[in-house]
C-alpha cells in the first residue's frame, strides 16, 4: 500500500549496541539484531526479560538511552514521525477504545498518517478502510461500537486498524494476551495471513511457545536484556534452552499437526516420571 | 473519486476538491438546532430590560432594521452583554472539550483543573491592588485583567502538568492535582480579598461569581479577538484528537507527536478559558458540563468542539436569561450555571464510583 522502493529480502529494522532502560534501570545494553523484509519473528523470554521494551523501542515509542534503532537504513528518532508511521505500524499490549468508538470510526483512524486536517476521508481512505475491514472479516460490525465486541472481535478491529494503515512492517505486543485459546489462533492466523498474502515483515512478542513456533519463522530468546538465541524454532526452542531462559525443566516433541517445536512442561509433579523415560 | 470507493458503513464522505471527511448528520443537526436555540435565546436576553423589545424588533435591529431609539438600545447598551456572554461562553465550552479530548477525561476542564480559579486570583490581584476603580474602566482593566488571567492560569497549567507528570500523564492524577492546586488559588483569593480595600474587594466578589453585568463593547473586543484567533487554531489541531483518544502509544503510532501536540492544544484550551475569565469572571461549571452533554446529544466518543463551543454560549447566555428574569434579585450569571451544574458533578463522580473511569 505504500510506494516506497524496498530491497529484497533487506534489513528493514536494524538495533546497533541499543541501550534501553527507565529511570535509573537499565533493562537493555548493547543490543544488535537485523529484521529482514518479508520475516515473521516472535520475541520469547520470561517476564521482565526486556522483550516487550525492546519492542517499544523498535516502535519508537521509547527513545534509545544509547546506540540506535534504523529503520531502513536511517535513524529511526531522526524520522519524521508521519512518515516513520507510513511505514511501520504498532499494536500495544492493551490498546484502548473510548466508549462509543464505531468499529468503521477506529479502522479508519489507521489512516491517520495519510491524512490532513482538511482530508479526512478521501477516495484512497475509504479504499483501504473498506478493504482492511473485508480482509478481517469486520465488515457486517463496522457500525457497532468496539465496547459491545468480545475480546476475539476486538482484537481483529484493532489489527484491521493497523492494515488500513498501510505500513509494511508490524509490530505486535502480545496480541493474544486475555483471548482464548481459540481467538489466539485466530489472531494469530490473521498475522500469519498478512505475512502471506501481504507481504508484511511482522515482530511480535509472545507469550505461548508453542504458538510462537508455530507461526514465526524466526524466534528471539531474550533474557536478562540479552538476546540468548536467535534462529529458526527448531533451533531455538531446545529442553536446555528452555532451562536456562526460562528455568523450566521440559521436553521438546514435534507438533503432531505443524511438525514445529512443542513445548511440554514437566513440573515438580511429575518430575521423577519424567527422568525415567 | 466517490464511484471507485468502496462504501464503509456509517462513514458517508463528503468532497469538495481537495477537502474530504466525514458527513455526520446528527452532530451537524444537533449543532444547528444549537445555533437556531441560541440566536432566539440571545433576542430574549437583549429584549428584556426596563424597555422590553420583542425578539422580532430585536432581530431586526440587529440586522439594521427597526427605529433609531430601538437600535440604540439593542446595539450600544444590551448587545454587549449578551455577547459578551455569548463568546465567554463559547470559548468555555471549547476549551472544556479540548480540555476532556487531550487528557481522555470527562472531569478535566479548565475549571476543575484550577486554570480557571488561578486566573481569577491574578485577576482579583490586579483589581484588588492595580487600577484604582478596577475591573469596570481604565487601561489595566482591560489590558491587564486578560494578560494577568493568561498568566494566573498557565502558570496553574504548568504547575498542575509538572506535578502530575510521572512518565506520561495519568489523567486521575492530574484531576486530583488540579483541585489541590485550585484550593491553593482559592485561599490566595480569599487572603487578597481580606487585605484588599473594602470598595475593591466588593467588586472583585462580584466579578469572582462571574458576572455580565454592566458589559460594554470593550469587554465584547478582547474575548471575540481571541475566538477569532484560538477556533480556528483549536479546529485545525484538533485533526490528531481522534488518534489520540487511542492513547498515547498509539496516537504516537499514528504519527502524533504526543507530547508537544498536548501541549499545543493545552495552550489553545487554556487561552480560551482565561480570556472568558478575564472578561466575565470565573463562570463556573459550563466548561465541565457542556462538552459532555454534547457528547451524549451527537454520539460519538468525544466531546464535538464546535457544538460544545455553540451550547457553551447557549448555557451561559440562557443562565443570564434566568438570573436576570426568572428570580427575584438579579444574580451574576455564574450562581446560575453552579446551580445547574453542580448536580451534573456529583453526577459524574457517581458514575465513576460504579465503576467508570475517572
Amino acid at each position: 500500500m505504500t510506494d516506497d522502493p524496498r530491497e529484497p529480502a533487506g534489513v528493514r529494522l536494524r538495533t546497533e549496541q541499543l541501550r534501553l532502560g527507565y529511570g535509573d534501570a537499565v533493562v537493555i545494553d548493547g543490543l544488535d539484531l537485523d529484521v529482514l523484509d518479508g520475516t515473521v519473528t516472535a520475541v520469547i523470554g520470561p517476564n521482565g526479560c526486556g522483550k516487550s521494551t525492546l519492542l517499544r523501542a523498535l516502535s519508537r515509542l521509547l527513545p534509545a538511552r544509547a546506540g540506535h534503532v534504523l529503520l531502513d537504513g536511517r535513524r529511526i528518532d531522526r524520522y519524521p514521525t508521519r512518515e516513520v508511521a507510513k511505514v511501520l505500524g504498532v499494536l500495544p499490549q492493551t490498546p484502548v477504545a473510548p466508549d462509543g468508538l464505531t468499529v468503521a470510526d477506529l479502522v479508519s483512524r489507521g489512516r491517520h498518517p495519510h491524512q490532513a486536517w482538511y482530508r479526512q476521508w478521501s477516495g484512497d481512505d475509504e479504499q483501504a478502510v473498506a478493504e482492511a475491514l473485508r480482509w478481517t472479516g469486520m465488515s457486517e460490525f463496522a457500525e457497532r461500537t468496539v465496547d459491545t465486541l468480545s475480546g476475539g472481535q476486538r482484537q481483529r478491529v484493532w489489527i484491521s486498524m493497523a492494515l488500513a494503515q498501510g505500513t509494511d512492517i508490524l509490530l505486535l505486543d502480545e496480541p493474544t494476551t486475555f483471548l482464548d485459546l481459540a481467538h489466539q489462533v485466530d489472531v494469530l492466523d490473521l498475522v500469519e495471513r498478512l505475512h502471506r498474502e501481504m507481504g508484511r515483515t511482522v515482530v511480535m512478542v509472545l507469550h505461548d511457545l508453542n504458538l510462537a513456533a508455530r507461526y514465526a519463522e524466526r524466534l528471539i530468546a531474550m533474557r536478562d536484556g540479552q538476546i540468548v538465541a536467535d534462529g529458526s524454532p527448531k533451533d531455538v526452542l531446545t529442553a536446555e534452552l528452555l532451562r536456562t531462559v526460562f528455568d523450566l525443566e521440559a521436553q521438546v516433541i514435534d507438533d503432531p499437526v505443524a511438525g514445529t517445536p512443542m513445548v511440554v512442561p514437566i513440573g515438580r509433579r511429575h518430575r521423577s516420571t519424567a527422568a525415567d523415560q | 473519486m466517490t464511484g471507485t470507493g468502496l462504501a464503509v458503513p456509517g462513514r458517508p464522505p463528503v468532497r469538495a476538491g481537495g477537502f474530504s471527511g466525514v458527513w455526520r448528520p446528527r452532530l451537524v443537526t444537533v449543532t444547528l438546532v444549537g445555533v437556531g436555540l441560541l440566536v432566539l435565546v440571545a433576542a430574549v436576553n437583549i429584549g428584556r430590560g426596563e424597555f422590553p423589545i420583542s425578539v422580532g424588533d430585536v432581530l431586526g435591529s440587529l440586522v439594521g432594521g427597526g427605529d433609531r431609539a430601538q437600535r440604540f438600545i439593542v446595539l450600544q447598551l444590551r448587545l454587549p452583554r449578551t455577547l459578551t456572554g455569548l463568546l465567554v461562553g463559547a470559548a468555555l465550552g471549547m476549551a472544556g472539550a479540548i480540555t476532556q479530548a487531550i487528557t481522555r477525561n470527562p472531569l478535566a476542564s479548565p475549571d476543575l483543573l484550577g486554570v480557571t480559579g488561578a486566573a481569577g486570583t491574578a485577576a482579583v490581584a490586579v483589581i484588588a491592588f492595580g487600577g484604582g476603580s478596577g475591573v469596570v474602566v481604565g487601561v489595566l482593566a482591560q489590558v491587564g485583567l486578560p494578560i494577568a488571567a493568561l498568566l494566573g492560569g498557565l502558570l496553574a497549567a504548568v504547575l498542575v502538568y509538572g506535578l502530575a507528570y510521572r512518565r506520561g500523564v495519568v489523567s486521575d492524577r492530574l484531576v486530583l492535582v488540579g483541585v489541590g492546586v485550585n484550593a491553593v488559588a482559592v485561599a490566595i483569593t480569599s487572603w487578597l480579598l481580606v487585605v484588599a480595600d473594602i470598595n475593591q474587594a466588593t467588586q472583585a466578589t462580584v466579578w469572582l461569581t462571574g458576572s455580565l453585568d454592566g458589559r460594554d463593547w470593550a469587554h465584547v473586543v478582547p474575548v471575540a479577538v481571541a475566538l477569532a484567533l484560538l477556533v480556528p487554531t483549536g479546529l485545525r489541531l484538533s485533526f490528531g484528537l481522534g488518534a489520540l483518544a487511542l492513547g498515547d502509544d498509539t496516537a504516537s503510532a499514528l504519527g502524533v507527536r504526543v507530547n508537544r501536540y498536548r501541549v499545543a492544544l493545552g495552550l489553545v484550551a487554556l487561552t480560551l478559558a482565561a480570556v472568558a475569565t478575564a472578561s466575565a469572571g470565573p463562570i463556573g461549571f459550563v466548561a465541565l458540563v457542556v462538552p459532555q452533554i454534547c457528547q451524549r446529544l451527537v454520539g460519538g466518543s468525544a466531546p464535538p468542539l464546535v457544538t460544545s463551543a455553540v451550547y457553551g454560549a447557549l448555557l451561559t447566555v440562557s443562565a443570564d436569561l434566568i438570573a436576570r428574569t426568572a428570580l427575584p434579585a438579579e444574580l451574576p450569571v455564574g450562581i446560575v450555571t453552579a446551580v445547574l451544574g453542580a448536580p451534573y458533578l456529583l453526577y459524574l463522580l457517581g458514575r465513576r464510583n460504579r465503576g467508570v473511569r475517572l
